[in-house]
């Protein structure tokens, strides 16, 4: 009995163990709920699921199993009014965004096309108006935010629960907030005790003073701190002028989460010189090779840049943008990655765009393919790579 | 306002006798949650809140070895027996009530990363083990268990996996008038809505560092309120966005202050 749904959660990449679907059987067992499938869908959700961010597989992986079952209970019309509000409802969300990229009259044109796919389908008897109603935008890389798919609350009956697939946003994959990086950035939390001695070790005080025949014996020890050493290097201008917001995140969240945080910028690729603050660009400027010396080789090394430039701008001496550089930017590149062994580039530009732009591939190779996506997905790979 | 599966879950939760995990947005009342099921339940509720320091020994007992040393200095009779110094922890206490209670584990994720792991076996099979007087704690009734995460660190998956998960979704407008109906009874019909609609479209303003939510919402409506301010005064008499009055009661980042005038003032220009 539900074996091959089990399974079916498995394939589609959600941790579910054995004991929690003995717990999901028993509960089935206990009759807590009353053979509505919303109600089943419940359940399963809250004994199997264990993380939101894995909400919209489980919706997913329900809806594609259940689905012939599910036609059998009820044939639910879904009203056309709702694609119509539905449709309303996302020009008007990402009308800013999307009036910059596409131009209104595209826009439009994509929408029309969306809902002529969506009536298709639904003519077609098919139920899938749900995952069929993936975002127009989502493959140029927007995120939906803020999209409520199921419409008002009247038409719940119409659309199944798993079918609005209301915790897209939550999925891994998504782009994150400073909050979330934190999170990702503390996998690289390294605790140790060094420094002075001014904390009074308890257990240990009383085990002396014990041992000591119960006379008082401190003892000390130095405060706990996360001594792992940051360097960041971040590229800014040009192209990375699409990534602000996000490289902003991360810098806010990095530098709250580590005390040893130092960072440097770079234009497109590193070179013989880096500055740390963007005004005074022109007249304060560090020696990279300063910077090689100054860190410690176990400080780990995050480049964030979106490696979106001339091939020649790696590869050739003189090849950079705005200065004439004698050597190439890619023995920079290697200088820095013999000295910090423990080294990343964190890309803002999302990964199935890397094989399109030969400059990524260069940079990648540079890199040893330490290269991840700015995801919460990419960063927490990403933080795993560097704390080995 | 529990919606429906919020009921089923905690029901799950009392049937299987299973910790129940909550997590959500900050401010949709996960810790409201358990307040307003021990009353339902009519059992009383015992609450741990939980800090970046606490241990999880501190849950099940502590053995005050500093009052026992002094009160051996003083010759005191108590010194004999270990019993004595030996404080209950909240799990202790729940274990040993005459009838069964709601535990409250409260924001779970605040305690360092080893925490979860430590209760395990307690939450579990609901009992331990006291070493200084080689006792063991077993519950007479097993408690309801409610966790609230915050989801500043992650859970272990062994703890995970104990537990049943729910996410508190944040509300949506029919259920937010409800919540709001509950709080202020006298709420005019028309500022209500008004106001509604500013905290939907300005929770829906992508970039926003920190999106307002429930509690900055009664928050806001509070003072709206103990102004008197009039529901025109939310909106322009061409029905346009404005800066609403109080507006700090709903965001609080200066960013995002200057973010919302932008906007605000970019919609006026445009049209």
């Amino acid at each position: 009995m539900l074996i091959d749904f089990f399974y079916t959660l498995k394939d589609a990449g959600i941790p579910v163990s054995i004991k929690e679907f003995l717990q999901l059987l028993e509960a089935l067992e206990k009759n807590l709920v009353n053979c509505s499938f919303d109600d089943f869908y419940y359940l399963a959700r809250l004994i199997l699921v264990k993380d939101e961010a894995n909400f919209d597989k489980f919706d997913q992986a329900f809806g594609s199993y259940f689905k012939g079952i599910d036609a059998a209970f009820d044939k639910a019309e879904i009203p056309l009014d709702w694609l119509m509000q539905r449709a309303m409802r996302e020009l008007t969300d990402e009308q800013k965004a999307a009036i910059e990229k596409f131009g209104y009259h595209k826009l439009m044109d994509r929408l029309k096309q969306l809902l002529e796919e969506q009536k298709e389908r639904h003519e077609g008897g098919s139920k899938w108006i749900g995952t069929g109603g993936t975002s127009p935008f989502g493959n140029s890389g927007y995120h939906p935010e803020g999209i409520r798919i199921g419409g008002e609350s009247r038409h719940r009956s119409a659309v199944k629960v798993w079918e609005q697939r209301s915790y897209r946003d939550y999925d891994a994959s998504r782009e994150i907030g400073t909050r979330n990086i934190k999170v990702a950035l503390r996998r690289l939390r390294r605790f140790a005790r060094d420094g002075a001695a001014e904390e009074l070790a308890l257990d240990e005080t009383i085990r002396s003073t014990a041992n000591n025949a119960g006379y008082l014996d401190i003892r000390m020890r130095p405060e706990r701190r996360n001594n792992v050493k940051v360097l960041m290097l971040m590229d800014v201008g040009g192209s990375m002028d699409d990534h602000v917001h996000r490289v902003e995140e991360l810098f806010s969240a990095a530098k709250t989460e580590f005390k040893n945080l130092s960072f440097y910028y770079f234009h497109n690729c590193v070179y013989d010189q880096l500055w740390r603050s963007n005004q005074r660009r022109q007249t304060e400027r560090f020696a990279t090779w300063d910077v090689l010396h100054t860190y410690a080789p176990d400080t780990k090394l995050i480049f964030v840049g979106d490696a979106t430039m001339s091939p020649y701008e790696i590869l050739q001496p003189g090849g950079a943008i705005d200065h004439h550089n004698r050597e190439a930017g890619a023995e920079w590149l290697q200088r820095f990655t013999k000295t910090f062994p423990n080294y990343l580039w964190l890309n803002p530009e999302p990964e199935h765009l890397w094989e399109y732009r030969q400059s990524i591939a260069i940079i990648r190779r540079q890199m040893n393919n330490r290269m991840v996506p700015m995801t919460l997905e990419g960063l927490e790979r990403g933080m795993r790579l560097l704390s080995k | 306002m529990a919606t429906d599966d919020l009921k089923l879950a905690v029901n799950a939760a009392l049937a299987l006798q299973r910790p129940l995990l909550i997590k959500g947005e900050p401010g949709t009342g996960k810790t409201m949650l358990a307040e307003q099921v021990a009353a339902a339940l009519g059992m009383p509720l015992l609450q741990w809140h939980i800090k970046s320091t606490t241990k999880a020994q501190q849950g099940l007992y502590e053995y005050d070895a500093v009052s026992r040393l002094r009160d051996s200095q003083l010759g005191d009779e108590r010194v004999k027996h270990i019993e004595n110094y030996i404080v209950k922890g909240v799990l202790w206490q729940a274990f040993t009530a005459e009838q069964r209670v709601v535990l409250l584990i409260d924001e779970i994720d605040k305690a360092d990363i080893e925490f979860p792991n430590d209760l395990l076996r307690e939450l579990d099979r609901m009992e331990f083990h006291v070493y200084e007087t080689r006792e063991m704690v077993k519950a007479k009734h097993r408690p309801l268990v409610i966790i609230t995460s915050n989801n500043e660190k992650e859970l272990p998956d062994a703890f995970l996996r104990r537990c049943f998960f729910h996410y508190i979704k944040f509300p949506d407008r029919d259920t937010m008038a409800q919540i709001v109906d509950v709080h202020f009874p006298h709420l005019k019909k028309e500022l209500l809505a008004q106001a509604l609609q500013v905290f939907y479209e300005t929770r829906e303003i992508s970039g926003l560092k920190k999106k307002p939510s429930t509690s900055e919402l009664l928050d806001w409506l509070k003072l709206l309120l103990a102004e008197d301010i009039p529901p025109e005064a939310l909106r322009s008499k061409d029905d346009r966005l404005i800066v609403p009055p109080l507006h700090g009661a709903l965001l609080k980042n200066e960013q995002d202050i200057h973010l919302f005038e932008r906007l605000v003032f970019m919609s006026r220009t445009s049209r």
